[in-house]
């Protein structure tokens, strides 16, 4: 009878809280399993019926989702207590009860729905943008080799989603570390043209507390991503690069004198 | 006290509209359902169009012109298009030196491919996730002038209504704090709307679930004109799913993918195993000049007749083979390294060995707010002018997909993300013409009409929290969508059209039954959904309702009773009967659908369009064979 269920039917049980400070419950719920289903058209199947599998009506699940296609970010959670967007997440891929809950490193706001404020945050601290001198029409960018670019939309395709800070040792509420996503971001502006004339003021982002130096090096973080940024590399690019900024800031000690300082 | 300003939506229209108001030292409040990175124009792939010509071919912004005109079988206003197709290269350089990495000749400059609609390499590109990399670029822009105090975000913030005054100006809006439910009215000189297309009210398209379209459709219902609802794109090729329907570029075409079936009816063969002679490149052998790269509405219209009409659906399916596993592997993963990954992990297969099975999606609305321009005699946009891009109600703009302006009836690939950059482009300095004049004029904004605005919305919701019928309002917004599949898609016919039409009445009768499943204040999700339903209803019933009044075809809609005869020589202008017809046609359709709300329901009619008395291009029938 059992083996039945699991063949037409998905169950999938839901760690759900009312928000901050509200204890957390499991409810489990039974839909029709739907060829190509992914864990987001299971939980809309449940938006229309929500009644779990004790046959108690509840409200519908609250989660966070936008592209579906894992450009946006959005939906991600932790599925089968593993990490990941719950949209590429098939059904047919996953062991049942499909577990779903909020990723734990970030507060909570309700359900499977997090606050991933810090990490737009860090981007404000690491100043990850060109600064350009406007929008006018001031002809075209210089030039970049295939090979810098290419790199570059590796790094650039970041969706912020939160992957690599939730299995990091080094992020648990209270720590001040950035995280791998805006080290990254760093690599990303310091090796576009233009982006590099602003670069120390990036790299003393990534310094003081919370900084590039908190990485534990566990490494958790490149198999995390989704989408197969070079972590890793970043953070080791980022710790010589903000070595050698230390160096640089020691020796041009007198010169700043008066000036503007880091801005760790 | 300065001006205020509202933009209402974080993709790159509203995006781009926020750095021109900042740009100029400005003060902007921006709300989004959604951090903004995490906005809608993330999806958009393949490229963004601009005649930079740097492949010899002697491409020029005016052939853009016509090539965007054309795809739209010249129901935009002109003056517009060409506005947008001149700035085009100054846009894709503009956003090269914010950091886009757009991929490079081996010589280090800009690359750029084809794309349908246009004999010509026009399209810069970011492998093929181009919609995310522009709008991270803008996103960053954006960032910096948060960080120096002139931009306010207001993320998980819904967009409730505009907030008229006596005059019936826009003074202001209602929001909905999505976290904890809260709504608050908020005062500005001007508000610009870049919130986006209403796919969702199709159920499952390529769209985002966040595009559901209720900010477009409460504007209507207070009195903005919605203009050419009727004009929803199909794409071609798209991965069928269960939550969505996941778009595949047709950037895939672009770089050569070739779209065929087996000849063999039902052939039960693998795709990779068919041999060449037994394969039909259906698209190629009708259309030898433009082939795969035939305008969307076309190529969705032939992939409809294919599989509906002579049942040659690959193993009797809904869906035909895009096939790219002709080109290099290594080729595929540079251009189209995006749209390989999606196939690979949502299918299981990987695209670079076996064609993709894909079928049309709804994808996009070319109709939408309409909106204003000013041009100078010589059709030029005039910089600055209060006009451009400003909807009927004084003080409130439009930008991006949510307006009515760039596409006519269809619109060609990789114009969306320019359409919508231009839009933002213009529609900032206008917003701040218009409100240094208000302030002088009107002062601030009374207290009083805030006061009033949060009270409607605060009774709103309340009556909303008590909604406790039978009816679950996702099975409701489901209906809908089938609905309008059924209805309003790739073929249209009046007899359809006229069920739908009261089909959807009983739809907007059962909403009324709903419950709202939820009546807690912290992320109410179904109580914000309640909400969106209606508008979504309203637009819905508009899009039916302006497809029912259009008896003609024109671009993405299509209706086999109202299709001109096909002309007998080469040169349709050669074919004098051909002619008559089409000029017969042009002056009764070639006209704006201009819907206007009323409790009765929608109300249609259709108005001529300024920019032909004074033509750039003189209306020419559109063929692409």
């Amino acid at each position: 009878m059992r083996s039945k269920i699991m063949s037409d039917k998905v169950i999938v049980r839901i760690e759900r809280s009312d928000g901050p400070g509200h204890p957390s419950r499991w409810e489990e719920f039974q839909v029709d399993r739907r060829p190509n289903a992914n864990v987001i058209s299971v939980l809309m199947q449940i938006q229309r019926n929500p009644v779990t599998t004790e046959g108690k009506t509840t409200t519908p699940p609250a989660w966070d989702a936008a592209c579906l296609e894992e450009v946006c970010g959005s939906c991600t959670m932790l599925i089968n207590g593993k990490v990941r967007q719950a949209c590429s997440a098939l059904i047919d891929k996953l062991s049942q009860p499909v577990t779903l809950q909020p990723m734990k490193k970030f507060p909570l706001v309700r359900d499977l729905i997090v606050d991933r404020q810090k990490m737009f945050d860090a981007l404000k601290r690491v100043r990850a943008w060109v600064p350009i001198d406007g929008t006018y029409d001031l002809g075209p960018g210089p030039k970049q080799s295939p090979e810098v670019t290419e790199l570059r939309y590796v790094l650039s395709t970041c969706m912020t989603c939160g992957c690599c800070l939730e299995v990091c040792p080094q992020v648990a509420p209270g720590t001040a570390f950035l995280g791998a996503a805006a080290i990254s971001q760093v690599r990303l502006f310091n090796s576009h043209p233009t982006g590099a004339m602003n670069a120390s003021e990036r790299l003393h982002g990534l310094m003081g507390e919370g900084g590039v130096a908190d990485c534990g090096k566990a490494a958790n973080c490149i198999d995390a991503c989704p989408k197969g940024i070079p972590l890793t590399s970043s953070i080791a690019d980022m710790a010589r690069e903000t070595t050698k900024q230390a160096l640089k800031d020691w020796f041009l000690r007198d010169e700043r004198k008066g000036g503007a300082g880091p801005t760790g | 006290m300065a001006e205020r300003y509202i933009v209402v939506g974080g993709g790159l229209a509203g995006l781009m509209t926020v750095i021109k108001l900042a740009e100029a030292g400005k003060h902007v409040d921006v709300f989004s359902i959604v951090p903004v990175k995490r906005s809608h124009s993330v999806c958009a792939q393949g490229g963004i169009n601009g005649a930079v010509n740097t492949k010899g071919e002697g491409d020029h912004p005016d052939i853009h012109v016509k090539d965007t005109l054309k795809g739209g079988d010249f129901l935009a206003e002109q003056p517009p298009v060409k506005g947008m197709c001149y700035a085009a290269p100054q846009i894709i350089y503009l956003l090269d030196r914010m950091g886009v990495p757009f991929n490079r000749t081996s010589e280090g400059l800009l690359d750029f491919r084809r794309f349908g609609g246009t004999l010509h390499h026009r399209t810069a590109f970011a492998g093929a996730s181009t919609g995310q990399q522009l709008l991270y670029a803008l996103d960053e822009q954006v960032r910096r002038y948060e960080h120096d105090g002139l931009v306010r975000k207001y993320e998980y913030w819904e967009y409730l209504s505009f907030i008229k005054d006596e005059q019936g100006a826009c003074r202001g809006i209602a929001a909905l704090d999505l976290r904890t439910m809260e709504i608050e009215a908020f005062a500005a000189d001007a508000v610009c709307l870049a919130t986006g297309g209403p796919g969702i009210v199709y159920g499952r398209s390529t769209n985002s679930t966040i595009n559901t379209g209720s900010a477009n459709g409460r504007s209507y219902m207070d009195g903005a004109i919605y203009a050419n609802a009727e004009f929803v794109q199909v794409h071609p090729t798209a991965i069928p799913g269960e939550d969505k329907h996941r778009l595949m570029s047709e950037s895939a075409r672009g770089e050569g993918g070739r779209v065929w079936v087996p000849k063999q009816k039902g052939d039960k063969r693998r795709g990779k195993d068919i041999p060449e002679n037994e394969r039909w490149y259906f698209l190629e052998e009708k259309y030898p000049r433009y082939g795969n790269l035939v305008p969307r509405d076309v190529g969705s219209r032939e992939i409809f007749a294919v599989v509906k009409d002579l049942g040659m659906g690959v193993e009797g399916q809904d869906a035909v083979y895009l096939d790219v596993s002709h080109i290099p592997a290594a080729i595929l993963d540079r251009k189209l390294g995006g749209i390989m990954e999606i196939y690979e992990k949502f299918q299981g297969v990987d695209p670079r060995h076996e064609p993709m099975k894909i079928f049309p999606a709804v994808h996009y609305s070319m109709g939408g707010l309409w909106c204003d321009y000013e041009a100078d005699a010589k059709n030029d946009m005039v910089p600055g002018s209060p006009r451009q891009q400003m909807t009927n109600i004084p003080g409130l703009y439009a930008a991006g997909e949510c307006d009515y302006a760039y596409h006519g009836a269809n619109r060609l690939g990789a114009n969306s993300l320019l359409s919508c950059i231009y839009a933002g482009m213009i529609a900032g300095p206008a917003m701040i013409s218009y409100a240094r004049n208000n302030m002088k004029a009107k002062g601030d904004v009374p207290g009083s009409l805030l006061a009033a605005g949060k009270k409607q919305w605060d009774e709103r919701f309340n009556a909303i929290y008590k909604m406790s019928g039978p009816e679950n309002p996702y099975v409701i917004g489901q209906q809908m969508g089938d609905l309008m599949i059924k209805s309003a898609t790739v073929v249209k016919s009046n007899a359809q059209l006229d069920v739908a039409l009261g089909e959807i009445q009983r739809l907007k009768e059962s909403w009324k039954r709903c419950n709202v499943l939820d009546t807690g204040r912290t992320v109410n999700q179904s109580a914000a959904y309640v909400n969106q339903l209606w508008n979504m209803l309203e637009i819905a019933h508009l899009i039916l309702k302006a497809s029912r009044l259009r008896d003609e075809s024109r671009g993405s809609h299509y209706k086999p009773e109202f299709v001109l005869p096909k002309p007998t020589t080469a040169k349709p202008t050669d074919d004098a009967e051909f002619m008559a017809a089409w000029k017969a046609r042009n002056d009764r359709w070639l006209r704006n659908s201009m819907g206007t709300w009323t409790p009765e329901g929608p109300r249609v009619e259709f108005q001529e369009l300024q920019s032909l008395k004074n033509p750039i291009l003189a209306p020419e029938p559109r063929h692409y064979d």
